[in-house]
Order: C-alpha cells, then sequence, then structure tokens
C-alpha cells in the first residue's frame, strides 16, 4: 500500500505535501502532474506535511495535486552495461531519449534489458554466502563483470541453486538463495542500491599505501596520489582544471573510470562524448570509452538532480569495487553539487552557515569524501576508488566554504595557480603550494623506497626543497635587483627553474610528454636533483640564465622522446656535455660523490675545467635578445622561452 | 487576449497583502509560474501555500488597491514565434513595441527545456567578424557562448553591433536589458542603416520600463532563437546587454522575497539562473546553432565581483576591452581575453599557420609590455626592445584595433608584413615550415 498526498505549497523546485500515512526522509516520490510524472525527493518532514524537492521544472504544477510515495529512496540500477554509458545525475540513459530537447518527466532505463551477457559461475551450489560475495563472473565490454549477492541482502545464505556458464539477460534469474529462516530469494544480474547510502560489502578499510599512477609528474613525483587516496582541485575559471581532469583519466592506472559532470559547461560533456570513443587507452589498447562511465548534468539541467549526480556517481564506482577493481572517481565540480544544496537550503528558509551555504556543508563533503578508499573484500581480492574532484571557488578565493570543507576532507590538495596559467606553464599546479599527505604515510614512503627507488622520498623532498630555495632567492633578487645579489642566488633561482621545468611542467599535448611512467620518473627525479646537487661556477649573472636555459632546453628535449631511444640518449649526452662546461669541484664533492654512484647514469657529470668557459660564452650570444634586466622582464622573458621551447618541440615531432 | 482562453479565465478581487514588488491573494487551481493581470499590469505565480497565492507584478505594486482584479491567464510566458518576427523589436512581454500588428505564429512557452548534452553537436565552425583582436587572436565559433567583460564607459555595444552586423549570421537577435534609450535607438539605427533589420530581432527593456521586467527579456529572445535555429536551422546570433544589469534584476526579486542572499548580495541561484540562460548557446545536429555574445560591466574591472566571477565558470571565455593610449584606439586586450573554442577553428577551419601567427604576435606583444615596464621604471633599452615597442603600435593599429575589417587571411599576411619589418625569422620563432611558405621580407 503505496502512500499518498496532495499537493499544498510550491515554491520554485521545493514542493509540500499533505501526507496520508508514512514518509521516509529521502523517499522518492512523483508528482502526477497531467500525463507527466515528475520525480522529487523528500527532504524534510514536518508532522503531515512533507518538504520535497523536485528533480525537474516545477512550471503549472497546482496546488491539491495527487503525489506518490514509492517507498524508497533515490537508486540506481546496478549490473552490466553500466559502462560507455552516458547517464543524466539520476541515472536515465540520455542516449535512450527521443528528441533533441529533454522533455519533463521523461525517465529510460538505464541498462538494456534485451542485450545478452556471458556468465560463469563462481560459486557454487551448497556455498554459503553474503551480501556481495562473488556468484559469477561476465564480461562488460572486455572487463570481467562479477555478479554479486545484492549488497541489500542482510545476513547469510546458502546458494540453493545456481545457473550453468551461458549468456543471459540481465532481468534472467541466475542464482536461488535461501536465508536462515529458509526462505528463497531469487538473484539476477542486476540489483538496486539508493545512492545515498554507502556500499559497506567489504572486509576491511585499510590507509592507503600504495601508489597511484597517474603519468603526470606534478602528481606522482612531487604531491603523490595513493591508490583508494582522495585529492581534489580547487582553481578559478581558466586554469586548467577541466583539461586536467580529463588528462588523468586518459593516462591514470585505473581498471576503469566514472566522470560526474556536475553543473558545468554543455560544451565540454560534448567534448567528452565526441573524443572519449576515438582515443584510445593507452593501458588496454581499447577506446577509451569502453571503460568509461559519465553523469552529465550540466549546469543548464535541474538543480536538485545535479545533487544526485555525485552520489550516483560515487555509488556505481562502489559497485566496480566491490567486483576488486581500480574505479577513478572524477567529479568537475564538488563547488555545483554544494550550490544545489545552498539553493534548497535557502528554499526551506533554514538558517543559513558562512556565505548561504548550510550549516552541515562541510560534515556532507567528508562523508562524501570517506566514501572513496582501498579495500579489502570478503573474499581477500581488493578493490578501490580513487577520488579527485574540483572546486570552483568563487572570485578564485580559497578562503569560501566549499574550499575550506573540501580541505579537512581531501588529503591531497593540488592548488591551480592563475599566474602559472598566465604565464603557460602547465599543468599549472603550484608545486609548493600544493600537499599531499600520503607523502607522510609511513606505508607509502615505504612503498615508494621499495618499489620505485630507495632514494627516492628522500630525492622527492630535495626537489621540493629546491623549488622552495629557488622561490625564497627569487623574493630577494626581485626586491634587490640582478646584480644586487650574489651569483649563487641566481644559481638557486635556475635550480629551481630546473626542477619547474623538466618536471613540474609537462606538455599534455605532447604525444610522449602527455605521460610518464613511473620508472621514466624516478630516472629523471634522479638526473635532476643531481644536477641540483652539483656546484657551477659563473662571472656574471647573465651567464646564469642563459647557461640553464640551454640545460634545460636539453632536459625537455629528453621528455620529449621516447625513453631510453636513440633521441632519449642524444639529449642525455648533450645535457652531460652542458654540465661539463660550467660545474665545478669543490666541498659538496662528497655529497655528490654518493649521489653519482647510485645514480643510473654514472659517467653522467665529471669534474670540469674551466677553460670550457669560452665556448659556452661563444654559445650564449645566440640568446643575446633572451637577456633581460630588470626583473620583470625576467619573469617573461622565460615564460616566452617556454613559449620557444613548445614551438620547437613541434618542429621536433 | 484570444477569445477562447478567456473562458476558463478567474478573476478575483480581494488582495490581501502587497508589497513593493509581490500582492498575495486567496485563489485556486493556479500553476506556478502562470502569468496573470493585476490590474492592468503583467504579473507571475511565484509562490503557492494552501490557498494562497503569491504574485510578483513586474511593473512594481504601486497603486495598486485592495480590490484591485486579478486575472489568472492559465498559462506561463509564452511567445508567438513565426518568420514575421524579423525586422521588428518587442517589449519584455514579447509584444510589438510600435504598431500594432501582433504577429503570426505558433505560441510557444519561454524558458523551455534544456538540450540533451548527447544530442548536442561539438562546435566547429568559425565566425568571422573582420575584427582581428577577435577572429585572430580569440576566434568565434558556432554555439559559443562569450561575454565582453567591460567598464560602463567602453564601447560595448558599438563592437556588439559591429560583430553583429559582420558575422554572417542568419539572424541576429538583440536582447536589451536596461538599456539608455539612446543606446536602444543606435541599435535600432545602425541595424537600419546597414540594411540589416530583415536579420534582426530585438527584445527590449530601457531604463525607462521597470527593472524586473528584465527578468523576460533574454527568455523571450532565446525563444525566437530557438525558433529560427531548430524549426529552419538557421545560424542565430544572440547579444545580451547587459547581464549585469539582469543579475541586478535577480537580486531585486530575491530581495523582495526574502530570500538569503550570497556574495555580493546576489541570490545564492545566481550560477544556476545565469547557466540556464548560457547553455541555450548550442549547435544542433542538423545544421542550425545558437550563439551568444553578452555583455557583462564590471564595476572597476573587478572580475572576482559575484556576476563576472559566475559568468567566467559558465561561458566559453571572455573578451576584454581597452583603450591604448599609444595609438588612440580602443582594441581587443590580447592578455586578458580568451576563447576557450578557438582550439576547434584555428589552424582547421582557417590557415594552417593560424595558430602560430597567432601566438608569436602575442608573445612578441609581451615582449614590448615588459620594455614599456622597463622603460617605466628607468632601465636603459635594448635595440630589441626598441624594436618591440615599434612593432606593439602597429599591431596594436593595424590588427587590434576594433576598427580593423579584414579577413582573416589578410590578418596573417598583416602580422607576417610586421614580423618581416621589425624581426628576424629566429627572433619570431616561427616553425621553419611556416617561414619558407609564408614569411615575406620586406
Amino acid at each position: 500500500m503505496k502512500t499518498t498526498g496532495k499537493i499544498t505549497g510550491i515554491i520554485a523546485n521545493l514542493v509540500i505535501v499533505e501526507t496520508e500515512g508514512n514518509v521516509a526522509q529521502n523517499e522518492i516520490c512523483y508528482i502526477k502532474h497531467g500525463d507527466e510524472l515528475l520525480m522529487s525527493e523528500v527532504i524534510k518532514i514536518m508532522g503531515e506535511k512533507a518538504y520535497i524537492q523536485v528533480f525537474e521544472s516545477t512550471r503549472g504544477v497546482k496546488v491539491g495535486t495527487e503525489v506518490e510515495f514509492t517507498g524508497h529512496m533515490l537508486e540506481v540500477t546496478l549490473g552490466p552495461g553500466i559502462l560507455s554509458k552516458n547517464f543524466d545525475g539520476l541515472q536515465n540513459d540520455l542516449n535512450k531519449m527521443e528528441g533533441v530537447f529533454l522533455k519533463r518527466g521523461e525517465y529510460t532505463y538505464p541498462l538494456d534489458v534485451k542485450k545478452q551477457y556471458e556468465f560463469k559461475p563462481l560459486a557454487k551450489k551448497g556455498d554459503s554466502v553474503k551480501a556481495g560475495d562473488w556468484l559469477g563472473e561476465g564480461t562488460e565490454n572486455w572487463i570481467p563483470h562479477k555478479i554479486m549477492v545484492p549488497f541489500k541482502f542482510n545476513g547469510n545464505f546458502k546458494i540453493k541453486s545456481i545457473e550453468n556458464k551461458g549468456k543471459y539477460k540481465i532481468e534472467d534469474t541466475i542464482a536461488v538463495l535461501t536465508d536462515d529462516d529458509g526462505k528463497e530469494h531469487k538473484v539476477s544480474m542486476i540489483q538496486k542500491w539508493p545512492v545515498k547510502v554507502p556500499i559497506k560489502a567489504y572486509k576491511d578499510k585499510p590507509r592507503p599505501f600504495k601508489i597511484f599512477e597517474t603519468g603526470i609528474r606534478v602528481f606522482d613525483t612531487l604531491n603523490p596520489m595513493a591508490e583508494g587516496g582522495t585529492g581534489f582541485i580547487p582553481g578559478p575559471f581558466g586554469s586548467g582544471k577541466t583539461v586536467l581532469q580529463h588528462n588523468i583519466s586518459k593516462n591514470a592506472e585505473a581498471d576503469l573510470v566514472v566522470i560526474a559532470a556536475c553543473g558545468e559547461r554543455a560544451n565540454e560533456v560534448v567534448e567528452i562524448f565526441t573524443e572519449f570513443p576515438e582515443l584510445d587507452d593507452p593501458r588496454s589498447g581499447r577506446k577509451l570509452m569502453e571503460r568509461t562511465t559519465i553523469i552529465a548534468n550540466t549546469s543548464n539541467m535541474p538543480v536538485a538532480a545535479r545533487e544526485a549526480s555525485v552520489y550516483t556517481a560515487m555509488t556505481i564506482a562502489e559497485y566496480y569495487r566491490a567486483m576488486g577493481l581500480r574505479v577513478l572517481l572524477l567529479a568537475d565540480s564538488t563547488s555545483r553539487w554544494a550550490q544545489a544544496l545552498r539553493e534548497m537550503s535557502n528554499r526551506m528558509e533554514e538558517l543559513p552557515g558562512q556565505d548561504g551555504y548550510p550549516m552541515d556543508l562541510p560534515a556532507i563533503i567528508s562523508n562524501f569524501y570517506s566514501r572513496a578508499g582501498f579495500v579489502y573484500l570478503n573474499n581477500g581480492e581488493t578493490g578501490s576508488i580513487t577520488f579527485i574532484g574540483t572546486v570552483s571557488p568563487a572570485g578564485g578565493n580559497l578562503k569560501e566554504p566549499v574550499t575550506e570543507s573540501t580541505k579537512k576532507a581531501a588529503r591531497c590538495f593540488y592548488a591551480l595557480s592563475q599566474q602559472r596559467a598566465d604565464s603557460k606553464r602547465y599543468p599549472a599546479i603550484d608545486s609548493l603550494d600544493s600537499y599531499s599527505k600520503y607523502l607522510e604515510y609511513p606505508e607509502i614512503i615505504e612503498y615508494l623506497n621499495e618499489n620505485l627507488d630507495s632514494k627516492w622520498t628522500e630525492n622527492v623532498h630535495y626537489a621540493k626543497d629546491t623549488l622552495l630555495r629557488g622561490k625564497e632567492v627569487f623574493e630577494q633578487i626581485n626586491i634587490l635587483g640582478d646584480d644586487g645579489v650574489p651569483i649563487d642566488y641566481h644559481i638557486k633561482h635556475w635550480k629551481a627553474e630546473l626542477v619547474d621545468f623538466v618536471i613540474a611542467q609537462q606538455d599534455a599535448f605532447d604525444k610522449t610528454d602527455a605521460s610518464s611512467s613511473f620508472d621514466r620518473q624516478s630516472y629523471m627525479l634522479e638526473k635532476i636533483v643531481n644536477t641540483c646537487k652539483m656546484d657551477f661556477e659563473f662571472d656574471d649573472f647573465e651567464e646564469v640564465g642563459a647557461y640553464f636555459k640551454k640545460m634545460i632546453n636539453q632536459f625537455k628535449q629528453m621528455n620529449f622522446s621516447e625513453f631510453d631511444s636513440d633521441d632519449f640518449k642524444k639529449y642525455e649526452k648533450a645535457v652531460e656535455k652542458t654540465l661539463k662546461e660550467r660545474r665545478v669541484e669543490e666541498g659538496s664533492e662528497e655529497d655528490e660523490d654518493k649521489a653519482e654512484e647510485k645514480s643510473k647514469e654514472k659517467k653522467s657529470a665529471e669534474p670540469k675545467e674551466k677553460d670550457d668557459k669560452k665556448e659556452s660564452k661563444s654559445s650564449e650570444s645566440k640568446d643575446e635578445d633572451d637577456k633581460k634586466e630588470s626583473k620583470t622582464a625576467k619573469q617573461k622573458d622565460k615564460d616566452s622561452k617556454s613559449k620557444k621551447q613548445k614551438d620547437k618541440k613541434s618542429k621536433d615531432k | 487576449m484570444e477569445q477562447d482562453t478567456k473562458a476558463f479565465q478567474r478573476v478575483y478581487t480581494k488582495l490581501f497583502q502587497l508589497t513593493k514588488a509581490t500582492v498575495s491573494l486567496q485563489a485556486s487551481g493556479v500553476g506556478n509560474e502562470e502569468l496573470a493581470i493585476v490590474d492592468g499590469r503583467p504579473a507571475q505565480v511565484v509562490k503557492i501555500m494552501d490557498d494562497i497565492v503569491t504574485l510578483q507584478v513586474f511593473q512594481g505594486t504601486e497603486g495598486i488597491a485592495t480590490d484591485a482584479e486579478v486575472i489568472f491567464t492559465g498559462k506561463a510566458p509564452t511567445l508567438k514565434v513565426g518568420d514575421d518576427l524579423t525586422g521588428r523589436f518587442f517589449d519584455a512581454y514579447g509584444s510589438p513595441m510600435e504598431g500594432s500588428k501582433e504577429i503570426m505564429g505558433n505560441e510557444v512557452e519561454v524558458g523551455a527545456p534544456s538540450v540533451n548534452p548527447v544530442r548536442r553537436k561539438q562546435p566547429s565552425e568559425f565566425i568571422a567578424t573582420g575584427i582581428a583582436g577577435i577572429d585572430l587572436n580569440n576566434s568565434l565559433v558556432t554555439g559559443q557562448k562569450i561575454p565582453f567583460f567591460a567598464d560602463p564607459d567602453q564601447p560595448f555595444n558599438q563592437v556588439m553591433a559591429m560583430v553583429a552586423l559582420r558575422a554572417k549570421a542568419d539572424k541576429i537577435i538583440l536582447a536589451g536589458m536596461g538599456l539608455t534609450n539612446d543606446d536602444y535607438l543606435f541599435f535600432k539605427n545602425i541595424f537600419d542603416s546597414a540594411g540589416a533589420l530583415d536579420r534582426i530581432v530585438g527584445f527590449i527593456n530601457t531604463t525607462e520600463n521597470p527593472p524586473v521586467e528584465r527578468l523576460l527579456v533574454p527568455d523571450m529572445a532565446l525563444s525566437a532563437a530557438e525558433y529560427f535555429a531548430v524549426e529552419k536551422n538557421e545560424k542565430v546570433l544572440v547579444l545580451l546587454t547587459d547581464m549585469t544589469l539582469y543579475s541586478d534584476a535577480l537580486s531585486i526579486v530575491s530581495n523582495r522575497m526574502d530570500q538569503i542572499p550570497s556574495k555580493d548580495s546576489m541570490p545564492g541561484s545566481l550560477y544556476s539562473d545565469l547557466a540556464r540562460l548560457y547553455e541555450k548557446a548550442v549547435q544542433f545536429p542538423d545544421g542550425g546553432s545558437i550563439t551568444i555574445v553578452a555583455v557583462t560591466t564590471l564595476s572597476g574591472g573587478d572580475i572576482t565581483h559575484a556576476i563576472p566571477d559566475n559568468t567566467g565558470y559558465i561561458t566559453e571565455g571572455q573578451l576584454f576591452l581597452r583603450k591604448d593610449t599609444d595609438v588612440g584606439k580602443v582594441i581587443v586586450d590580447p592578455f586578458r581575453s580568451l576563447s576557450r573554442l578557438k582550439q576547434l577553428v584555428i589552424g582547421k577551419k582557417t590557415r594552417e599557420d593560424h595558430p602560430h601567427v597567432m601566438n608569436a604576435a602575442v608573445r612578441l606583444y609581451a615582449d614590448a609590455a615588459n620594455a614599456k615596464t622597463k622603460l617605466e621604471n628607468g632601465f636603459d633599452l635594448t635595440e630589441y626592445d626598441e624594436r618591440t615597442l615599434d612593432f606593439a603600435k602597429a599591431y596594436s593599429e593595424k590588427l587590434l584595433a576594433i576598427d580593423v575589417n579584414i579577413e582573416v587571411e589578410e590578418m596573417l599576411e598583416t602580422a607576417y608584413q610586421l614580423f618581416a619589418k621589425y624581426f628576424s625569422p629566429e627572433e619570431v620563432g616561427m616553425r621553419q615550415e611556416f617561414v619558407d611558405k609564408y614569411w615575406k621580407d620586406n
């Protein structure tokens, strides 16, 4: 017996319903507006009155209209067929909708009822199972898809019967389970789950201890993400958030990717729709779209569904995690979700928190981020959800509530800097303002040192210190002028530039440089750190910039060449030659030698005589026009240099 | 008002609550967002609580008495769309401003649902405006939405009219919100004298009209745009001026409805409200398209204010105008302006070297800006610096100035001429194949 009610009030998409019977918080109901059914969710109950938010426009809705409650919360349908789909925030299959415009009250089934999927039993008759246990396996595209005991099943069950290997439709019964009371339950390949409730069908959720490879150096090397970790990218508009997210989804070491386009530009979603089916997946050699699901709720679609979209995406990610897969979840942008919460809170006339956001915003955000994570499943297998959200801070001000609340919840922070974006230093992540708490986890440090390089974390910290020192002396240079500081300051500044240009910067549009393997990152990091540890000698500060620019360019050419290819080695030799020109052997020798020993390129840098200086001077004169005296000029100069290098690089292609 | 709808109209004459902008009365069978006429003034349902209906009166409630007549029309705001919209100007309610001739055509509800994102096409058609600051550096694409971020004293309306007339759009739809009467007449005259009236439709709310009426203007304009783009497969260019005044009207309404303001006293829903309009920009699969060029006036150039800030997150780039005192002309600022969709067309729909010429010129212009800083700080200039300054002047004058009107090919040729006049190919740093192909020594 379903509860019904009648509308007594309407304020925009908040509707008040007088109910006859029981209703539950977050229960889904439908407004019977003529032929249209308008889906809504209960967000507050006061006595007989239920306050519901409507996922559609409420234009024309009248007082007295009947409302029918469904008895369940907002649910998604989980089963084979989710991959490669384009859903809206309520998991309607957008491709199944007719016409160019979205019709109010049109809901489409997310999966394909008629399509047949492979099924191969993994459990057998008589086995004792519980929620989340694997009953069988099929394939979805080329990814193994586990059919599980529905997450809603409470307690222990026995398999009474299970189908043999074959092809089945998703609604076919593939197993019958009996509970403790002997009652039989039929299980098909699909199940439903309420999106706002985390799926907890796992045994244990340890602290993340593995590194999640993204192929992007500013992440992996400088501020690594952990598998099952959480991170967020705040940035003003135009600082490259979206390009960065797309690049992560292309290159990251994940079995599948769920993208929640939450309240962002429709043309950006169209870009994903158009490009992903064409793009090759570097990990499988197939098309990227085959392991991607998109939840698209663009900024012009109804606000309440926008709020639902991030939960829908998270639930789908949890479903695949329970199959023992590594899932990457991206949400762009969580600020739009928070704004949706604010709009509703405002209409319900709740007392507002900061900037009009609901008081419980920090709690809602941390609850959401906590659903990510690395898990041990009941059968000992592992699965993970690595979650990276973007935040669009109002006015680029990071002191606003959404950014602050997210900062408390997420373990990694990737600060996009407008200044870096303006000077075309991409990705525009400021490696010093950013942080990764995982770099402090002992289990992560151990993992890195064991699996990558025994000196990895030491090198990372050295590189970051170099950047920091460079930043400090650059401020000094700016205050005191180029000739007002010792030459050593210039060297420190340029060593930081070396780290910035060769490690932190990366060309997302270059075929080779777009993704960098861990081996390669480890190799380059070692090289750069060793170079930074060397001592150089110059007579004049103007020589410093010219010399380092030349070296940076050679290192960048290495980045643009296949790892260990002939070209790569050619540029590596060129770097060695350059190093010989200016390097001096002095007190720090000891350290260097130690570094040299472990370096894979032992011959790389030998102490050099100063005679080479003349030679190098002549090569500098080529860069005549690059010599700038004023500090601002100097800054810009570098920018133009980077552009030139980009051009050079394209020439090489 | 048509006769047949009149039969269903319900008339009430007892108002029990009046505020500056709203009236409340007891009524039944009223739909949300339904239009009504209160004492002869258009109004819209904004809230229903049991049998109490609250109406927002667009013109304000001055002089309305508690026994005023309220007629519910039974429908949301609509616009009659048809080919004879062309060449005419309408008020915020879609009624002709002059002449009594009503529009023949279908009545459509304004503010209709959004386009299914999977049915959109990726924008890919270049819009030539003849203005090199736009075509060369910040190319526009059909289906794009882009605002001018301009200070009130800048000639944004003139530039917009120029863009509209030169762009090869099938229809130009002007949505004027809070236009001064002078500006309205400016648009009218310039379209008239260009002989373009057969491509123009205008929806105008001037400063003489009540501010809240403005809220209907973009919906009307975009509904007309959808008619031409969907039914006729035409390329439609919509001009929205000025979106800051539109947003101000939003805040007036939210304030009178006792809503809690968020940043800069704007309603919390500002992002959604603006996105709903801007996202009407679309490339349809059948060839029609809606492109939106808007104006957001800034106060003191502050782009962190809630209106430009939210706009920036929605639109695909922004254009900045600046007065270049060296050449005494208004230019399109090459540093701060950005068209996010230009990558989809430059070098693809235009000549192959377009992106490279664009980057090289902007880079040299940046060098000139540095040289200028040096000069201001009292440093000596190198010979190269002097040349960049000369280049910047010529670049500003011949390419960036908004009065330039040339084809893209000519822009590229002009750029090469300037390069060759002031620099060597090495200094410009272009790809060798383009230097070989296009570089001409003067």
